[in-house]
């Protein structure tokens, strides 16, 4: 994918009135989370790790957003969403689950482990769990279907949506206070919001970029 | 600027030792009375909301000793809110609750709150008022039940209401009976709200600027608005006039106590029939507040969550339920949406997220179905966009991330639709428990045929008006749902409702509910603004009652 907003990159914005102190200890924080797993066990992490290469495959040109890092933090640190289907065990349990029923699936079909198989056969088995058709007995109770809407699919994308190299690759303006925005008209832009490459102008969009700072 | 980054408002309570946060000077406290919890105080009040706050502050106004819980943390915005979807999750009732039913609601962030101003410290900030002929919706519609309420005394609250809350909007609003201006100039749109504007034109139907709580000239301590579009998540400048900075320093400077990180968890009833206060939990340590009157004010899930816990051998179903309506008629508002890709960059994400409204199907019922709904222009952050993606589209992997990156480019319409009562969608107690030892509520809900109806009908609707500005790759967010209400309805006798008009238990004289669950029916707008305007009234009511020595 060639990139809509070249250059730029929100974290320029830290030092400007775009940002407040709270909002840089909260940003530094979240770039400074431990990349190595403390809930999840070796082999919990190599699954989950495939998992995430596939739900968010990420660009080859820029540092990869740690996700199972995040996805690990959110349950050693028991964030919790505020509910939970019926059907569904407690978030910890789901995932320790989720992830050994894939893993055993991938077994019984391919004779290996999850995070060993082909990307095209990773994709078909999430496929297939998206659609409710695993039901192997590693999952218990726990319909695939569900693990894969209310587990898999939030944890993971919230945690690289929440990550400042997504807002660069989207073009989000990312936090704005104190400053806030001033041009609100469409197809407006203040000089501290991403500029978009339109074709023919990345050079412009590129200088653009490096003044939102 | 002058910032202080405080310390963790979860680690213990702020409101103690005589002060409370000053939530408009970094590091300042205001002075705070506080009660002892063996004092009798004239009244207790459970929820700090769009329903508790005023009605604590104007108890306390009227002369009345008042002590008002909150079971989440008293924040400060200009220094615990950061610019970020992530951590503002701080804000959401976030503890366990079970789920079920045809239709199970997503909880957290979408309808509740846990901070001392209750869910008004991340609400969208919509303030409308009510379809009159709402309050008579089956003897004028020929739907749902009706209120107890008469439309022209709440008109006089709304007004109230919004002069408090110093709601920016039109100077004449499109639909109903005539209203007096808006205290303060409705915003500027962004790009989102001139294409809702557009589409309304080309469909014929009529649009105007939202009402809203957030203010567009300075108003006491409250800056104007900078359009810095994280008002879900959290006002950082203190220009949202929610509750925290609106109706709770109110009821401080008038002597009421607020008692942060108090979570009620039973209501205590005497020998003679009557509530003598409440236990609750605050910093580890099980206590009791005595009340000769006990409000609850906890939104339509946890203040069933509480009458039912506070069952006895006497009230063996939960107190003030005598009619076995706690806890039913549950009801959300549905919240679909129509989203497009425009040729224009919109940048949604600048300003408050719903700047333009059409109110049109709420005043107009040449429909197949009864009820209405309005829509408004949206700005979802990139979090909540990625969910709408993922939700309704099953996307993830590659086509995922090529579909946010148009982000700059979308556009989309919002419902906020009226959905009917119906008793088999109820809160009730599951057996797990939650980190105070406490039975968490369980949710059952399902849609019924004319919320289906409803629903398409809104999508066509939305969607013909995203054609008519031009978007592409339109697609529909079938599933979502957000406000409640329901659960302690008010109505004209005890066998068919829990209190009366003036939110009072007809079993338990000194017990009172005042939230979004005294709701027989939802209308088909953002309830907010009518449970302020009912606590007003409530408030006025419980002073009226006094004087004649009626409490």
């Amino acid at each position: 994918m060639t990139e809509l907003y070249p250059g730029y990159d929100v974290l320029a914005k830290r030092w400007t009135q775009s940002w407040n102190e709270q909002t840089r200890a909260v940003i530094d924080a979240r770039l400074a989370a431990p990349r190595e797993p403390i809930f999840f066990t070796p082999d919990e992490w190599r699954c989950l790790s495939a998992v995430c290469d596939r739900i968010m495959p990420q660009a080859e040109n820029r540092p990869p957003v740690p996700l199972a890092a995040y996805v690990d933090l959110k349950l050693r640190e028991g964030f919790l969403d505020g509910y939970r289907y019926a059907a569904m065990p407690p978030q910890d349990e789901a995932w320790r689950r989720g992830l050994a029923a894939l893993d055993d699936e991938a077994m019984r079909l391919h004779a290996a482990r999850f995070h060993a198989l082909s990307t095209a056969r990773q994709d078909h088995l999430l496929s297939r769990m998206q659609r409710g058709e695993l039901n192997g007995t590693a999952w218990g109770a726990m319909p695939s279907a569900l693990f894969f809407a209310h587990r898999v699919i939030p944890d993971i994308t919230h945690a690289y949506y929440a990550h400042p190299t997504a807002w660069n690759e989207i073009g989000f303006g990312g936090p704005a206070s104190p400053r806030g925005y001033v041009r609100m008209a469409l197809d407006r832009r203040d000089p501290w919001e991403a500029a978009e490459a339109k074709p023919g102008e990345e050079e412009r969009a590129r200088r653009e970029n490096d003044r939102v700072g | 600027m002058k910032t202080i980054v405080s310390a963790d408002p979860f680690a213990g309570p702020r409101a103690t030792g005589g002060r409370a946060p000053d939530v408009f000077r970094a590091g300042a406290w205001v002075p705070m009375r506080q009660f002892d919890d063996s004092e009798t105080v004239d009244f207790v009040v459970v929820g700090t909301g769009a329903g508790g706050a005023p009605l604590i502050a104007r108890l306390a106004e009227g002369g009345f000793s008042v002590v008002g819980f909150d079971a989440g943390p008293y924040f400060r915005p200009l220094e615990d809110f950061a610019s970020d979807e992530m951590e503002q999750n701080k804000l959401y009732w976030n503890d366990m609750r079970v789920v079920d039913g045809a239709n199970p609601l997503t909880m957290g962030g979408k309808n509740s709150g846990k901070a001392v101003g209750g869910s008004t410290v991340h609400f969208a900030m919509v303030s409308l008022r009510f379809r009159p002929e709402w309050f008579k919706s089956h003897s004028v519609l020929g739907y749902g039940v009706d209120w107890p309420l008469d439309w022209r005394e709440m008109w006089g609250y709304y007004t109230k209401a919004e002069r408090a809350l110093s709601i920016s909007g039109p100077l004449r609003y499109p639909w109903g009976p005539k209203r007096p201006a808006y205290p303060y100039r409705a915003h500027e749109m962004n790009g989102a709200a001139v294409l809702l504007a557009k589409g309304c034109e080309a469909m014929g139907i009529s649009w105007t600027p939202t009402p809203l709580a957030t203010v567009s000239a300075p108003h006491g301590a409250s800056p104007p608005c900078v359009y810095r579009g994280f008002c879900r998540f959290g006002c950082s400048t203190n220009a949202k006039q929610s509750q925290l900075v609106t109706f709770v320093p109110r009821a401080l400077r008038a002597g009421a106590e607020i008692r942060d990180l108090a979570m009620v968890a039973r209501i205590e009833m005497g020998s003679a029939g009557r509530a003598t206060g409440v236990h609750y939990i605050r910093e580890g340590r099980w206590r009791f507040q005595r009340a000769r009157n006990v409000v609850v004010a906890g939104y339509a899930i946890e203040t069933p969550r509480l009458l039912l816990a506070s069952a006895t051998n006497r009230y063996s179903n939960g107190l003030a339920n005598s009619s076995g309506l706690v806890g039913k008629n549950l009801m959300t508002q549905s919240n679909q949406a129509v989203f497009g890709t425009m040729q224009e960059e919109v940048r949604w994400y600048k300003g408050p997220p719903s700047l333009a409204i059409t109110e049109h199907w709420n005043y107009d019922d040449e429909k197949n179905f009864v009820g209405g709904y309005c829509w408004m222009a949206q700005g979802p952050l990139p979090i909540e966009w990625a969910t709408i993606q993922t939700g309704s589209r099953g996307l993830w992997g590659q086509a995922l991330r090529d579909e946010m990156a148009k982000y700059n480019h979308q556009v989309g319409l919002k419902m906020v639709g009226e959905m009917l009562p119906n008793e088999a969608n109820r809160v009730t107690l599951a057996d797990e428990t939650d980190q105070y030892g406490l039975k968490v509520a369980r949710v059952t809900y399902g849609w019924g045929d004319n919320d289906k109806a409803l629903i398409q009908h809104a999508l066509g609707q939305m969607q013909t008006s995203l054609e008519a500005v031009g978007a592409r790759e339109i697609f529909r967010q079938e599933d979502d749902t957000n406000h409640l209400a329901g659960t302690a309805r008010m109505g004209f006798g005890a066998d068919t409702s829990v209190i009366n008009s003036d939110c009072r238990s007809w079993d338990v004289p000194n017990l009172w509910v005042c939230d979004g669950s005294v709701f027989p029916t939802t209308g088909g707008v953002n309830p907010s603004l009518t449970i302020t305007a009912i606590a007003l009234r409530t408030a006025d009511r419980i002073k009226a009652l006094a004087a004649r020595g009626e409490l």
